[in-house]
């Protein structure tokens, strides 16, 4: 038995909701390790090893693989957790924020500002 | 009795704690954010809390997925920030309130509000930024602390009506508790943004100034929108409004608005600041 409660769609927005947070599980509890220093290090040193502890599945370790950010949201990744990784690789969420919306970050800067008009 | 004097609401991104790391508080991008800052710090020498009861939402420091609670309380004798994977410096420990924090927990807890009560509790960028932006001077923080987290990351979130419901029993629960303490609320979240989705960088100023009026004048105002519907209008993090909701909650009566700001962008965020006395 199930109850289907209608989902709310808002145009390039997900909500993190049960499915979500049972679907992201390995991938966002291996971002969450991302807290320390050392697994920062351990991650950066082999990932798919460090891939492997976590029992990723494909899609989500093209996704980390392939740093796709719309990919790593899609396979259940949450931003509080995908921040992390962002932060091995060097990228702010500008950068972020570039690469889902398919702009560049000069573009998308100016967007940011735009938004205080 | 515990005397509440008012709260201070501001946003927080983890840059914060860069620039302050960097001393950029001058820098053309960061000066309008950190320029708000001064009339709080008046206000806080003409009031001078002992305790701040800090509402904020944590980013994946100190809850993960495994067990999320959707209100969490410090009970512990002192909070250590730590390491949330950007490599910004760690901020120093902050002092608890452990004997209010209890106080604040059976009171909740009998007014129906199932808490997680946490003996060891790390703080993150949301609890930590906006006392340093508050006591910017001091190495340590001044005051006695007292974390209140609410749940911003799995949904279902609480809504924004049990938001506001459990902001007032926390603030009848400080004002029955029997000690002369000067407590100030600070609420740490938003204002309008979006890191994740097609719809990143989403911001909307005219209901960021909407939302922080109604505060003032309406305080239930946003009791009548979803979560959803927050999301909607405020962005996927905006819906860390909550934050402030719960803090005008928990001061008693009418208030006077003491001090605003409103800066786009910092970050990837619309930055509110708000100070709130509880005119009575
Ligand atoms: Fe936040």
């Amino acid at each position: 038995m199930s109850m289907v409660r209608q989902k709310r769609t808002i145009p390039g927005t997900s909500i993190f909701d049960g499915a979500l947070a049972r679907k992201g599980y390995a991938l966002n509890k291996m971002c969450f390790s991302f807290n320390s220093a050392d697994n920062r290090d351990a991650f950066s040193r082999d990932e798919d090893a460090y891939c492997d502890a976590y029992g990723l599945s494909d899609a989500q370790r093209a996704a980390i693989r392939g740093r796709d950010v719309l990919g790593l949201l899609a396979a259940g990744g949450n931003v509080y957790y995908l921040a992390k990784f962002a932060g091995i690789l060097g990228l702010d969420v500008q950068d972020l924020g570039a690469a889902q919306t398919g702009m560049s970050k000069e573009a998308f800067k100016a967007m940011l500002m735009a938004a205080g008009d | 009795m515990a005397k509440i004097l008012g709260g201070i609401t501001t946003s927080h991104v983890p840059a914060i704690g860069r620039a302050i790391a960097g001393n950029l508080q001058n820098d053309p991008y960061w000066k309008p954010f950190f320029d708000g800052f001064p009339p709080v710090h008046d206000w806080l020498q003409k009031v001078r809390p002992d305790v701040a009861v800090v509402i904020y939402n944590d980013h994946g420091l100190n809850f993960f997925l495994d067990k999320m609670p959707t209100f969490a309380v410090g009970a512990a004798a002192s909070y250590q920030n730590a390491d949330e994977g950007w490599g910004i410096p760690t901020l120093p420990p902050y002092t608890g309130a452990p004997e209010l924090s209890w106080h604040i927990i059976n009171e909740l807890v009998e007014r129906e509000f199932d808490l997680t009560t946490c003996q060891e509790m790390l703080v993150d960028h949301a609890f930590s930024l906006p006392l340093k932006l508050l006591w910017p001077d001091d190495e340590y923080c001044p005051v006695h602390t007292v974390p209140v987290c609410i749940n911003t990351v799995q949904y279902p979130l609480p809504s924004a009506r049990r938001c506001y419901k459990m902001g007032k029993a926390l603030g009848e629960a400080i004002a029955s508790w029997d000690d002369d303490l000067r407590v100030v609320i600070i609420g740490s979240g938003g204002l309008s943004h979006q890191l994740d989705g097609e719809r990143a960088g989403f911001m909307n100023k005219n209901f960021d100034l909407a939302f922080m009026e109604s505060l003032i004048a309406d305080p239930k105002w946003v009791t009548q929108y979803s979560n959803e519907d927050i999301v909607e209008k405020a962005g996927t993090q905006g819906v860390e409004l909550l934050m402030w909701l719960a803090t005008r909650a928990a001061l008693p009566g009418p208030v006077r608005k003491v001090h605003a700001n409103y800066h786009i962008p910092i970050s990837n965020t619309a930055a509110g600041l708000m100070v709130m006395e509880v005119a009575g």
